[in-house]
C-alpha cells in the first residue's frame, strides 16, 4: 500500500463515510430553507420545495470506479481490455462488460501492468487460462481459417456462378420466329 | 437432372451441419487446461481458516475439484449428486468456494450437506481465474500426477456422471498407484 497513494477500495469506503456525514448537514440546511419557502405563493413554493428536497440526493451520485493513477497505464489497460472477450457475456469485450468476471479480469490486467508485464505477456496469460476464445478478434490459425476466409470464398463462388450463367444465357442462340407455313400448321394442330 | 440434384445436395449438407449444430452448446468455452498440470494454489480452508490447503496435498490421488458458491442457483441442483458421490467414496471431492462469504458458504453446506473432503475459500476469485473459471459450478477431474483430465462446465447431471466422469475416474484410478508419500 503506498502512503499518499491511491488505494482503490479502502479509499472508496472512506469517501462513503464522508458522504453520509455531509448528507446529514445538508438535510439540516434544507429544513431551514423550507421554512422560508413556505411563505411564497402556492405552486411556486411547491416546486421549489420539491427541488430543494431532492437536492441532498446529489450526494449519492456514484463516481467512476477508481482507476490507475497513471493515464498512460490506464490507456494500456483499456486498450488490452478491449482486445479481450468477456466470457460471461461473450459478445462484449471486458472493457464494455459489467459482469463480475470482467471486473476481476480488468483488475488482473491493471495489476499485471503495474508489475511491468508486456502486452503480449498479459494476453498470453489470459489465453493460457481461457483459450483462444478470450481473444475478441479470433486469431488466424488452421482452425479459424475458414472463419476468416469463408465470406470472401462464398462471394467468389457466387460471383463465378453468376458470371457463368450470364455468359451461357448470352451464348444461347435466339429462337427463330416461325415461318408462315409453320404458323398455319401450328394453328391446325391446336384447333384439331 | 444435375441442375436439380446439385442444390438438393448442397441443401442436405447444410441440413447435416445445422443438425449437428443443434446438439452443441454455443456458450461452452472448451478449457485449454485439459492435460495440463493443475494450477498451483494455496488457500485457507473454509471450516478451518487458519489452516491452508494446496493442490500438492492431493498428489497421488485421483480427485475432483468442484467450484461452488452459496449464491449459485445451479450448484443447488448438482449438490445432491455430489453428496451421493461422496457417500459412495469412489473419489474425494475438494470444494473451491468461489467469490463467496465464508459464513454464507458454511451455512449453505450445513443446510444442504457437505460432500467435500474440505473446501477452500477463493474470496476474490484469483485462483478461479487461474483455473479458467467463468461460471459456477464447474468441476475438474484431476489424476494422480496432478494433471487436469476433464472439465465439467455447468452442473453435473446424472447422465454426465454416469457416462463421462465416473468412467474417467475409474480409468485414472486403475493407473499407477501413488508413488511418493504426501509431503
Amino acid at each position: 500500500m503506498n502512503p499518499g497513494g491511491f488505494n482503490g477500495e479502502s479509499d472508496a469506503y472512506r469517501r462513503d463515510d464522508a458522504r453520509a456525514a455531509m448528507m446529514k448537514r445538508f438535510s439540516g440546511m434544507v429544513s431551514h430553507v423550507l421554512h422560508a419557502v413556505r411563505a411564497l405563493p402556492g405552486s411556486a413554493s411547491a416546486v421549489i420545495v420539491i427541488l430543494l428536497a431532492l437536492l441532498p440526493m446529489a450526494v449519492w451520485s456514484a463516481e467512476a470506479v477508481p482507476t490507475d493513477q497513471d493515464p498512460v497505464r490506464e490507456n494500456r489497460a483499456m486498450h488490452l481490455s478491449e482486445q479481450l472477450r468477456c466470457l460471461v457475456c461473450q459478445n462484449q469485450s471486458i472493457a464494455e462488460s459489467n459482469a463480475e468476471l470482467a471486473v476481476d479480469l480488468r483488475r488482473q490486467i491493471r495489476e499485471q501492468i503495474r508489475d511491468g508485464r508486456s502486452d503480449a505477456e498479459i494476453v498470453d496469460f489470459m489465453v493460457q487460462r481461457y483459450g483462444d476464445f478470450v481473444l475478441y478478434r479470433p486469431p488466424l490459425k488452421a482452425t479459424t481459417i475458414l472463419l476468416w476466409t469463408g465470406p470472401a470464398l462464398l462471394l467468389l463462388i457466387g460471383a463465378t456462378i453468376l458470371v457463368r450463367n450470364v455468359r451461357a444465357r448470352r451464348r444461347r442462340p435466339e429462337e427463330a420466329a416461325l415461318t408462315e407455313e409453320e404458323h398455319r400448321q401450328a394453328e391446325l394442330i391446336l384447333k384439331g | 437432372m444435375l441442375r436439380f440434384l446439385l442444390p438438393l445436395c448442397v441443401f442436405l449438407v447444410l441440413v447435416a451441419f445445422l443438425a449437428v449444430g443443434l446438439t452443441l452448446n454455443p456458450r461452452e468455452v472448451p478449457s485449454p487446461l485439459i492435460n495440463k498440470p493443475v494450477p498451483a494454489f494455496t488457500l485457507a480452508q473454509l471450516h478451518k481458516p487458519d489452516m491452508v490447503f494446496s493442490q500438492k496435498d492431493m498428489q497421488g490421488q485421483v480427485w475432483l475439484l468442484n467450484v461452488w458458491a452459496s449464491w449459485c442457483v445451479s450448484c443447488r441442483e448438482e449438490h445432491p449428486l455430489l453428496v451421493e458421490l461422496a457417500k459412495s467414496g469412489v473419489v474425494p471431492l475438494v470444494g473451491l468456494n468461489y467469490k463467496d462469504k465464508a459464513d454464507e458458504g458454511k451455512a449453505w453446506l450445513k443446510r444442504l450437506g457437505d460432500p467435500y473432503l474440505l473446501s477452500v475459500t477463493d474470496t476474490d476469485g484469483r485462483v478461479g481465474i487461474d483455473f479458467g473459471v467463468y461460471g459456477v459450478p464447474e468441476t475438474f477431474v484431476i489424476d494422480r500426477q496432478g494433471i487436469i483430465r476433464y472439465k465439467q462446465i455447468g452442473a453435473i447431471t446424472p447422465q454426465t456422471l454416469e457416462r463421462k466422469i465416473l468412467p474417467l475416474v475409474r480409468e485414472l484410478q486403475r493407473n499407477s498407484a501413488p508413488a511418493a508419500p504426501n509431503s
